[in-house]
């Protein structure tokens, strides 16, 4: 009786998985068939993709690239959609607005030297030393762009430099506070009566000039990124100042920060622009007038510097308590405490936030249209008001969308890949 | 004790005020508040200075004079006639409508597609994130004359609509119409004794109300669960129902129909309204998506875990474990998108939309010259629109926070 049982006394060989179970069979079923309403909802979401796409791309694909009217396209046999002729033609204006062609290569050469002016800031793998640079890059670009001698704008730098040495040298000998003074007074008095007679005294003896552009004369991109960079540049130390200000514990300092604060974030941009189109002349001394973008500059950098305080205010606030105390355990006075200890940790907290507020500042100088410079949107106007391309709309509207797509879509790639560096958490 | 008296002997010095933490601080905010005061000083009196070069003076009389120019649409009566200071209201309220129903639109739109980001099924997970990129990356302005182009360029023509060979047609029933001039849908009018009706609706609104609570309550003592959402659908609508078939079906819809080379009657919602709507609802949308998608993200897999394993189902865990504490991390962004959408309102002047901006700071601007007090006005508009909407969601926010005792 007992032998009748039977025990398996070697292993069966494995199985191969059932097919649903591996590869792309597995991979379509959980991801897309999982279960009746999921098969439904692919099958609806694959037919909304085919058919947006079977609409635009026999419309965009199109022989246009080289036509170079509205009537050409419509002359044209084979050109039955898009009209991409304008983007070819209307390139550089789009670019660079009026900016005179023989001299476009200035700009290029500005933003060239701009990308290695932030590389040493972003990358720190590039030597300290480049830091120099990047000190010099804004003076540089601002002669670069605007033309004329270029001791005005090296002068001005001197200034800082003047300055920076006064601090060195006075401050170990008299203290911090006369040093600081000092070079602040020097410094003024330095812009305000010797930068004028001393550069054009220095371009007598050795002239070195580009000629001069006008600021209604740039427009396209090129305004877009001036405009972008210089108010992300500007606000970023007047960002920081708020925050501080706004945590501060002088009750006085702290009202002001954050009245500045809220305003600025009560009120769209759009208002701050009409007040530097037609109000800021009123707040200056009479027959001050300086340019309009100068004047879009200062406002936009106020409007960032506003947000930008917030979202750094945010990340002070995230810090545990006991790194402030730590710091004051160490001994460290306030603003060493801050560059050493909060800051660092401060920052990098908010790092997100920074990068979406410096995409939505790029975003936002499509604004300065309304007050009539020429970014892309005021030159689609200026394009569509021209005979040849008159009635010319989605191929403009697309290439500028996808112009600064590329642009803010990278920039949010970069907070991502330095998000994962500046990690140190496990 | 020597030192400690030498100190108390000499008392108070001057350099103490730098020096000395207990005074510092007060020497620091004397001085920026100097400096500040100088600063506004300075820039008041040139401003005052200039004024009085160009001939100009500060006064609001110009509010009371007549606007003198047409605004589309008007919420309030309002007509050319009509003062500044009205031409102002009307603005405002076009400015609110544009934000009230924005921010409805783009909350409903922005949590389905954050939820949707996080589906399982790859397909839809995609393109929503390539919704959300797409929208996110581009300038609204862009967006805003973009849908304005899409609406006046695509849709047809109120021409195209008449005769017989129409090339475009009316929809459920020839009461809706999509031209290019705006959307044209019935209008309901309320006959005699519509006000029967619609006093029914609010009581059962408020019965609606008192149910949940009893709902709730009977819950919590029995664990019983009704089918709440059919009841309160019931009591909301088959009373208000029988009171309007007994009444005679007071309130009727006054649909619109071509005559001439328009459409008349219904309700016309014009195409720059539209096109503003859409841009900024898709636009702040992608923002609340996110939003929406890293609160969700956010609350620990234990939450849930924790709920499937008390034997909830996965809609009651998403509704009863998951949106509350996710709720709590959402509000806050939610709230600076509300506030985004209603700054945003004011790129409006872009399509030609007339609201707060396009009337004090565009019309009666231009008319009257008195650039300050314009800039001034739509500034405190939009101030108290941000402030308060930020006081009533801060209050909400603190109503749903976490408890900390």
């Amino acid at each position: 009786m007992a032998d009748l049982s039977f025990v398996r006394t070697d292993m069966l060989p494995d199985q191969p998985a059932p097919l649903g179970e591996t590869g792309v069979l597995r991979w379509l079923r959980t991801n897309l068939f999982s279960s009746i309403p999921n098969t439904i909802i692919t099958i609806a979401a694959i037919y909304a993709v085919y058919f947006t796409l079977s609409h635009f791309l026999p419309w965009a694909i199109q022989p246009s690239w080289t036509k170079t009217s509205m009537r050409d396209c419509f002359d044209s046999v084979e050109v039955t959609g898009a009209c991409w002729g304008v983007v070819t033609e209307r390139f550089n204006q789009l670019m660079f607005g009026f900016y005179p062609p023989d001299q476009q290569w200035r700009i290029m050469l500005t933003v060239v030297l701009m990308l290695a002016a932030i590389a040493p800031v972003l990358f720190d793998k590039i030597p300290r030393k480049a830091l120099v640079f990047s000190a010099i890059y804004p003076f540089l670009a601002f002669w670069l762009i605007w033309g004329d001698s270029v001791w005005a704008p090296a002068m001005v730098m001197a200034g800082f430099v003047i300055a920076y040495y006064i601090i060195k040298f006075l401050n170990p000998v008299a203290g911090a506070i006369v040093g600081i003074t000092t070079a602040v007074l020097v410094a003024v008095i330095w812009w305000l009566y010797a930068v004028v007679p001393v550069s054009i005294f220095i371009n007598n003896i050795i002239p070195i000039e580009l000629d001069i552009v006008k600021s209604r004369e740039i427009g396209g991109f090129a305004l877009s990124i001036i405009i972008g960079v210089s108010g992300i540049a500007l606000s970023f130390p007047l960002g920081v100042i708020l925050a501080l200000g706004r945590q501060s514990d002088m009750f006085i300092v702290k009202v002001l920060c954050v009245g500045f604060i809220e305003f600025i974030r009560g009120v769209p941009l759009i208002a701050l622009l009409f007040v530097a189109s037609t109000l800021l002349s009123f707040f200056l001394p009479k027959g001050t007038s300086f340019d309009l973008l100068l004047r879009v500059v200062i406002l936009v950098t106020l409007f960032a510097a506003a947000y930008l305080a917030e979202v750094i205010r945010g990340g002070l606030a995230a810090l545990p308590t006991g790194q402030y105390e730590a710091a004051d355990a160490l001994g460290l006075d306030y603003w060493k405490s801050m560059q050493l200890i909060i800051m660092p940790q401060a920052l990098k907290i908010s790092i997100p936030g920074i990068v979406s507020n410096f995409i939505g500042l790029f975003k936002d100088t499509t604004l300065v249209s309304i007050i009539g410079l020429l970014d892309p949107v005021g030159l689609t106007l200026a394009i569509r008001g021209d005979v040849d391309w008159a009635g010319i709309l989605w191929e403009l509207y697309l290439f500028i969308a996808l112009m600064f797509w590329i642009f803010t879509f990278s920039m949010s790639r970069y907070s991502m890949y330095l998000e994962r560096k500046l990690k140190t958490s496990h | 004790m020597a030192m400690a008296d030498q100190n108390a002997r000499q008392g108070f010095r001057l350099s103490m005020l730098i020096y000395d933490t207990r005074y510092r601080s007060l020497t620091i905010q004397v001085v920026v508040l100097m400096g500040f005061m100088a600063g506004g000083v300075w820039l008041i009196s040139n401003m005052l200075a200039n004024l009085e070069a160009l001939g100009k003076d500060l006064g609001f009389g110009f509010l009371k004079v007549q606007a003198g120019f047409e605004i589309q649409p008007q919420l309030i009566e309002y007509s050319s006639q009509s003062s500044n200071l009205r031409a102002m209201m009307v603005g405002l309220l076009n400015t609110l409508m544009v934000a009230v129903i924005g921010c409805f639109f783009a909350t409903i739109i922005g949590v389905m597609i954050g939820v949707a980001r996080l589906s399982k099924n790859w397909i839809i997970s995609l393109l929503m994130s390539v919704y959300v990129e797409m929208f996110r990356n581009v300038p609204v302005l862009l967006w805003i004359v973009f849908s304005l182009a899409i609406l006046s360029e695509t849709l047809p023509k109120p021409n195209d609509f008449r005769g017989a060979d129409a090339t475009a047609t009316m929809y459920l029933s020839e009461s809706i119409a999509f031209t290019n001039r705006g959307f044209y849908i019935p209008l309901p009018v309320f006959g005699a004794g519509s006000m029967v009706v619609v006093i029914t609706f609010i009581l059962a609104l408020v019965g609606v109300f008192f149910f949940g609570r009893w709902s709730k309550t009977r819950q919590e003592q029995t664990g019983d669960i009704l089918p709440n959402f059919w009841i309160k659908l019931a009591i909301l609508v088959v009373p208000a129902l029988i009171i309007f078939f007994i009444m005679g079906r007071p309130i009727g819809l006054d649909y619109p129909a071509l005559k001439g080379f328009n459409f008349q009657g219904g309700l016309k919602i014009g195409t720059p309204f539209l096109a503003i709507l859409f841009a900024l609802v898709a636009y702040t949308a992608a923002f609340i998506a996110e939003a929406v998608r890293s609160g969700i993200q956010a609350i620990d897999k234990g939450q849930s875990e924790a709920a499937f394993a008390l034997g909830l189902r996965p809609n009651r865990t998403m509704s009863l474990i998951i949106l509350p504490q996710a709720l709590r991390v959402i509000i806050p962004p939610l709230i600076s998108q509300y506030l985004n959408l209603a700054k945003n309102s004011s790129l409006a002047v872009a399509v030609g939309y007339i609201e707060i901006m396009g009337t004090i700071g565009g019309s009666v601007l231009n008319q009257t010259g008195r650039e300050m007090e314009c800039i001034l006005l739509v500034m405190v508009a939009y101030l108290s629109i941000s402030l308060s909407v930020s006081m009533i969601m801060n209050l909400y926010n603190n109503s749903v926070k976490l408890k900390e005792r």
